[in-house]
This record gives structure tokens, C-alpha cells and sequence, in this order.
């Protein structure tokens, strides 16, 4: 008998949160109903994913969400999933999720959002353990190829970084040593052979470091950060005629494959 | 000790399971429809035969298995262009996970303009009206109007026509052909038939969809059931070309970057 799932068969022990039906709901300790009520919504999301009150806090993340994440145009990635489902005429909500669940990628998205995190602590401790910037930097390159929160698909150049930083620092954020570690990098990157400049993940993984948030923090944070701007997509996509988002006709097949007609079973 | 019949359970006609002894959360066999699985049909059945006893709870006759095998190929594979295979190339080329290609694919291959919700409006239609020409043109000219709103918007085309198509596409035609040769039902046989009539009425031509609604309709299965089905029988064509594009990346792929024109926006009002 495997003893885990004995112990907890019919028992789940939590202190997250629970409903009592018909009675109360709560959520770390706090009732939802009566102690929360009043809260924004980004704080008690933040509440939620950390323990933490902070309304400055939510703010902070609230506005980096906006700048960073709620780009409504239709051809970006996760976007167009939701413009796909709108012309294919599926619903609102499965666009959504369709999009909601792209957007862990790698290019843009949740993997450098909490890749760029993860980034700066450990070079920062390396940094504090003797290690020179440079060469920290110079070995990330070698070993991943890519270093997240710098360089950008499509454009070098990064339009969220100055309204981000004017928006943090609007909230007493960005004066930390992780903000101040990013833009070394970025400078170093930037005159390297490799020409990176940072971008809005870099940004946004400092401020939030260095407001003492862990990589997982932020990734669980901004899980619902792209939905502002995809929404946008699929009503656009809906409101034009059925199939009318990007037809392809069939030259559109770039066909590299073999050019021998081949016949089953011959 | 647990008292495993005051326990809450899970109901089901389709699954049986008896524990290892070692271990009850474990199962040492498992049936399906009374079937064991993994001693007998593992062995004597194709996957085919035991997507039918899962979906039906028994065994496909040699017909039906053919006419299973044969929609379940013809819908394997929609082709890059369309919607739900270009979803998981999205993600794909923007190196999101794999789950997410198909979770994509499924979102926008559920929809009405070929997907799985307008194959379970065709075979509402199909339970419907049957093989009665008068009663299909009814429901084409004047579908049935829902009261209230649903998170579904009406379809805006005869379900299982393509209203972006000019001719019938010959793959339809050949799906269709092949298909009502095959079956014991006599769906697909009466809208090899009467296509061109329905074509007429529906303004549009008979899409896959449609083929695959009445192929549905030949092996008993309820429009829940097509719907589902359909949607689960497109993924292999999304899982395929998600992995080719993954590795060509996203310079490879359109981004249509002079496709988009921004145009005036009409503000709707400055107020709250």
C-alpha cells in the first residue's frame, strides 16, 4: 500500500483557502467575504500567489502587465490563436484559453518572464561570490545561446522600456540593485558583437526582484498577463466575415518535401 | 480501515477496474464495456475497433470499423492551412510547450466554420431530418432560433457547407464517394445522392464537416459524441506540423508583417 496516497485518501489538509457552502470562503487565513471584500483585484491576486497586502505592490505589477503584456495586434503568437478561434467561430473563452495556454513560450511570454528572474539572481550571486559581470554573461551565451529578458524577435528595439521604468519609478520602484544589474548587462550585451538589448521581461524581472518576489512569484503573477490584448483580437476576428482572418490560398505551401508521386502498397 | 462502500465514487458504464492485490491504487485489470483490456483487446483488436467500444460500448461490426478507420483517416490530417492546424503552429514557432499546440488546435478547431461545433449542429440536423429533402431544406432556409444567448453565436452558414467554397473540393467528394461505399448506414449514400440539391438549397458547397456529420450519423453517434470525436480524430495533422514548424522557427513562418492596415478607430464614447 503506497503510504502517500493512503495518508491522503478523503484528506486534503490546507491553509490555502476553501468555500463553506451556503457560509463563508477563504484564502490564506482571511474570509474572502467580510476581511477581503474590498481589495482590487490585483491585490488579492497577489494575496493569493504570495501571502503579501502590498497595494503598491499590485500596482506595480498591475501597470507592468499593462505596458508589457496587452499588445492587441492579431498577428503576434498568442493572439492570433484567439483571432484564429474567432474566425473559425469558437467561443471567447476557448480563444482565450487557446492563447492563455501559448503564451508559455520561449521567444516571448512566460518562459523569459520567469527565465529573466531567474537570470538575474543567479548572476547576482555570482557577481557577490567575486565573478565579474562580463564573464557571467560571456557563459550564460555559451552555455544557453540566449539569455532571457535580452533581445527581441522581429525588432532589437524595445518601445515598453522607457514608459515601464517612467511607470515604476512613478511608484518608487526601479531604484534597486537588480534594476541596476539589468541595464549593466543590457549595457555590456548591447556593445557586444551579440548586440542584445535588454527587453520588457528583463525590466520587469528586475523590479519585481528587487521588490523581493521569487521567479516563481512572478511566473504564477503574470499567468493572466496577455489576456487584455488578446480579448481585443478575438472580438476583432468576429465581428468579419467567417474565415476571414489571413486566408491562405494553396501556394501558401512552401512544399520542401519529396517531389515523387509514391503509390500505397507499391 | 476505509470502508470502500461509504466511499464517494465515480459512476461509469465504460470502466471497470480490479486492484493488484498488493496495492489498491493500482488496478491488475481493466475492463472496458466487459472487455479486458489489456489481456484481450490489446491483442485482438485494432485501435479503431476499441475507439468504437469505448465511444458505443461494443464492438464495431467489420463495416462500421471500416467506415470508423476510414472518417478517422480522412480527418486526421486538415491540412496547414487550416484554422486549428495553424493554431498549433502558432505555438509552435513561438516555442511554447507541446500541450499548448493541441490545447489551441482544440480551441479553434470547436468552432462553427469547420470545426467540432458545427459537425454537432449537422448531426442535430441529421437526427432531424434524415433522408427527407423537403425537411433539410426547411431547416437550411430557416434554422431553428434560439431564446436566449448562448456562449455559441448562431451559425452563419447551412452546417457542414462551406460558405467560403465555390465547387465541392475533390477531397470532399472523394471522402464522401469512399465513405458511402463502405457504410451500413444510409446517410452518406443519400448525400452522395442528393449533394448538388443540398448545395443548392445551402448556397455554399458540402464541406468535410458535412461528410463527417453523416458518417457520425451512419455509426449511431450522438451529435455530443461527433462533436467530440471530430475534434480528438484532427489532432494528429496539429501535432505534425506544430513539430516541423517548432524546429524551422519563427522566421520561417508568415507573420503577414505589411498584412495588417490600422485604421481610424470610432471612439464609442469618452464617458465611463
Amino acid at each position: 500500500m503506497p503510504d502517500d496516497l493512503q495518508k491522503y485518501e478523503d484528506n486534503w489538509e490546507t491553509s490555502m483557502g476553501a468555500w463553506f457552502p451556503g457560509e463563508k470562503v477563504t484564502l490564506r487565513g482571511k474570509d474572502v467575504l467580510t476581511e477581503l471584500r474590498n481589495y482590487r483585484w490585483h491585490q488579492y491576486l497577489l494575496y493569493g500567489v504570495t501571502g503579501k497586502k502590498s497595494e503598491r505592490i499590485a500596482r506595480l505589477f498591475e501597470g507592468i502587465w499593462l505596458i508589457s503584456c496587452s499588445f492587441p495586434d492579431p498577428r503576434l503568437w498568442n493572439n492570433r490563436v484567439a483571432a484564429l478561434a474567432a474566425t473559425a467561430r469558437s467561443t471567447g473563452v476557448l480563444a482565450s484559453s487557446g492563447a492563455l495556454a501559448v503564451t508559455e513560450a520561449t521567444i516571448y511570454g512566460l518562459k523569459p518572464i520567469k527565465g529573466a528572474m531567474d537570470f538575474l539572481y543567479r548572476t547576482m550571486a555570482k557577481i557577490k561570490s567575486g565573478q565579474v559581470l562580463e564573464d557571467v554573461v560571456r557563459e550564460e551565451l555559451k552555455k544557453y545561446r540566449n539569455v532571457y529578458g535580452y533581445g527581441r524577435p522581429i525588432t532589437d528595439r524595445d518601445e515598453r522600456v522607457a514608459p515601464l521604468m517612467e511607470f515604476a519609478h512613478s511608484l518608487d520602484a526601479g531604484h534597486g540593485e537588480y534594476t541596476q544589474l539589468a541595464f549593466k548587462v543590457d549595457e555590456y550585451l548591447s556593445s557586444s558583437r551579440y548586440g542584445y538589448t535588454i527587453n520588457i521581461s528583463g525590466v520587469a524581472a528586475a523590479l519585481m526582484a528587487d521588490e523581493g518576489y521569487s521567479p516563481d512569484d512572478h511566473y504564477h503573477l503574470a499567468t493572466l498577463a496577455f489576456t487584455a490584448g488578446v480579448i481585443p483580437c478575438f472580438i476583432d476576428a468576429s465581428k468579419k466575415p467567417e474565415g476571414a482572418f489571413f486566408p491562405l490560398r494553396t501556394s501558401r505551401i512552401n512544399y520542401e518535401g519529396t517531389e515523387e508521386l509514391r503509390v500505397w502498397g507499391k | 480501515m476505509i470502508d470502500e462502500d461509504k466511499q464517494e465514487k465515480i459512476t461509469t458504464k465504460i470502466w471497470r477496474e480490479v486492484p493488484e492485490d498488493d496495492n489498491p491504487f493500482a488496478a491488475a485489470a481493466c475492463y472496458c464495456a466487459g472487455f479486458d483490456v489489456f489481456g484481450d483487446v490489446l491483442r485482438n483488436a485494432s485501435y479503431i475497433d476499441y475507439l468504437h467500444l469505448l465511444f458505443k460500448h461494443e464492438p464495431p461490426t467489420a463495416r462500421a470499423s471500416k467506415l470508423l478507420e476510414g472518417l478517422a483517416l480522412a480527418l486526421a490530417n486538415p491540412g496547414l492551412r487550416d484554422h486549428s492546424v495553424r493554431a498549433a503552429m502558432c505555438a509552435a514557432v513561438g516555442g511554447s510547450t507541446r500541450a499548448s499546440a493541441l490545447i489551441a488546435s482544440i480551441s479553434v478547431g470547436a468552432g462553427n466554420l469547420g470545426g467540432g461545433r458545427e459537425v454537432y449542429t449537422a448531426v442535430n440536423c441529421w437526427q432531424t431530418c434524415g433522408t427527407d429533402l423537403a425537411a433539410w431544406e426547411a431547416i437550411i432556409k430557416s434554422p431553428p432560433q434560439e431564446e436566449r444567448v448562448d456562449v455559441w453565436i448562431p451559425m452563419e452558414h447551412a452546417p457542414g457547407f462551406d460558405p467560403n467554397g465555390v465547387s465541392c473540393p475533390k477531397p470532399v467528394r472523394q471522402t464522401l464517394a469512399y465513405l458511402a461505399e463502405i457504410s451500413e448506414g444510409n446517410s452518406l449514400a443519400w448525400l452522395m445522392q442528393h449533394r448538388e440539391k443540398l448545395e443548392a438549397i445551402a448556397g455554399a458547397p458540402l464541406a468535410m464537416s458535412g461528410v463527417a456529420a453523416a458518417a457520425m450519423n451512419d455509426l449511431s453517434l450522438s451529435p455530443e459524441e461527433s462533436e467530440i470525436l471530430f475534434m480528438l480524430l484532427r489532432l494528429p495533422g496539429a501535432a505534425v506540423h506544430a513539430l516541423e514548424q517548432e524546429k524551422l522557427g519563427w522566421r520561417r513562418y508568415p507573420f503577414f508583417g505589411n498584412g495588417l492596415k490600422l485604421m481610424p478607430y470610432d471612439q464609442v464614447s469618452d464617458e465611463d
